[in-house]
């Protein structure tokens, strides 16, 4: 348990330490989601109407910029190698890395996103389920692109393989988190959306990890 | 399994089976061809349209079973190293895209008549959509790699991750309310359709793994003998 906290703080601290990494990435999905009003012009009914899927999507895109580097800065400083080593199953130091990102991109992520979804004009009775299904659908993104960043590693042009990768199966979280988003603006009930999410999120603690780490040790031969 | 992971052994194998089988292609096309769209009746709903029936529904299998071809190799592959199997994964992959890129097509076109839209965003046609999508993944991750293993092992990983679309695909019909139809042939209950439309959707079926196996066989051979020019290349560059 103690190795787990170990790797993880040792992300959070780089990456507090680093700080322009990650800002980055936030600011990417502060920038898109302003671009739209920008480009339909200011209708509000309008704005209101795509909220759900533009700050989905521009989270899934921002999300998908941050994965490249997940690995492959410790394959090529040899830390790849010494987290092998230290005895800890590849799967579990893939989790700490998918909860360390997390908690820099995805915990940002569900604060800035009801802020964003004013400027969209989302209708008031939908921002419980578009935070709801932030918490719930943003994690499910760090353990899919934790399996992707994996896969990857050493590829050619492994920002854009990533993407590729990873947005397919993202899909089902996107439809679900618009659907709540949807359901609640309209005064239908969000539970068996977030229900879904929820599952999908219970899959993928353990199997995501296991998978990321199977990935990782094809990667380290 | 092992007996037949030596190369040579394949080739020769394949080599013989490969005129049959070929053949074997070309008739069940030209039987079911005439079948399903000459002898078989129009359906008393849709009419003439019923006919791509017998070229969507087969391509669809295709595309599932494809997967599960490259799935099944690429767990192979993973677990006892057989080259073979990856060649066989590598091979199955575009073959599969294929097949489900004939699917969401030739579905487009029956949609656009009976439904009036050549696109829905309903549960099977999405989980469709990313399999084809998982096929593209893979293709993309196993040439991504300057070292070809690397590749291999990688896109290996990323096919038994997919593996979770299938059920969802099979099942989507059933678990969601869906504009498409649900199973009528592999259902609990007993087939749902009628005898003169089953005999050419089954020979149709039939010609289509037949293709499959055709195309695998051919891509492995030439995937085998890119393989052997690349090291022939490398033994000269050497000397």
């Amino acid at each position: 348990m103690g190795r787990f906290w170990a790797i993880m703080s040792r992300d959070l601290t780089l990456a507090r330490r680093q700080g322009a990494d990650l800002a980055m990435t936030v600011s990417f999905f502060v920038v898109v989601v302003v671009l739209f009003p920008l480009g339909l012009g200011p209708t509000p009914g309008q704005l209101a109407e795509i909220a759900p899927a533009v700050l989905w999507v521009t989270a899934l895109l921002a999300a998908m910029l941050s994965f490249d580097r997940l690995f492959q800065q410790d394959a090529e400083d040899g830390g790849l190698d010494q987290l092998a080593l230290s005895g800890l199953p590849l799967a579990v130091v893939a989790l700490a890395k998918a909860l360390a990102h997390w908690l820099t991109t995805g915990l940002p992520m569900i604060v800035l996103a009801p802020l964003l979804a004013i400027t969209l004009n989302l209708n008031t009775e939908a921002y419980g389920a578009l935070i709801l299904g932030f918490v719930l659908g943003t994690p499910i993104v760090s353990l899919f692109g934790t399996v992707g960043a994996a896969l990857v590693v050493g590829a050619r042009r492994a920002g854009v393989l990533v993407a590729l990768i990873v947005l397919p199966l993202t899909i089902p979280v996107l439809i679900f988190g618009t659907l709540a988003i949807d359901a609640a603006a309209n005064g239908l009930p969000i539970r068996v959306h977030l229900l879904m999410l929820s599952a999908m999120l219970a899959a993928a603690i353990p199997l995501a990890p296991l998978a990321a780490g199977a990935a990782l040790r094809q990667a380290l031969e | 399994m092992h007996r037949f992971a030596n190369p040579t052994r394949f080739l020769r194998l394949a080599n013989a089976v490969l005129p049959w089988l070929g053949g074997l292609t070309v008739i069940l096309f030209g039987v079911g061809l005439y079948q399903a769209l000459v002898i078989s009746p129009a359906d008393y709903q849709q009419g003439e349209t019923v006919r791509i029936m017998y070229v969507h529904v087969p391509a669809a299998w295709a595309a599932l079973s494809g997967y599960t071809a490259l799935a099944i190799a690429s767990f192979t592959f993973l677990v006892w190293r057989h080259p073979l199997a990856d060649l066989a994964a590598r091979a199955a992959s575009p073959i599969g895209a294929g097949f489900t890129a004939i699917a969401l097509v030739t579905g487009a076109l029956w949609g656009q008549p009976m439904w009036g839209t050549w696109w829905v965003w309903d549960a099977r046609l999405t989980s469709v959509l990313i399999l084809f999508f998982l096929y593209l993944g893979h293709m993309a991750l196993v040439n991504a790699f300057d070292d070809s293993d690397r590749g291999s092992r990688a896109g290996a990983v990323l096919a038994l991750v997919g593996v979770v679309n299938l059920p969802i695909i099979k099942f989507s019909v059933d678990w969601w309310n869906t504009l498409h139809q649900p199973a009528s042939v592999l259902r609990m209950d007993g087939p749902k359709i009628a005898g003169e439309m089953m005999t050419p959707l089954m020979i149709m079926a039939g010609a289509y793994f037949a293709l499959f196996g055709v195309l695998m066989i051919l891509r492995i051979r030439s995937l085998l003998a890119a393989r052997r020019l690349r090291q022939l290349r490398l033994a000269v560059q050497e000397t």
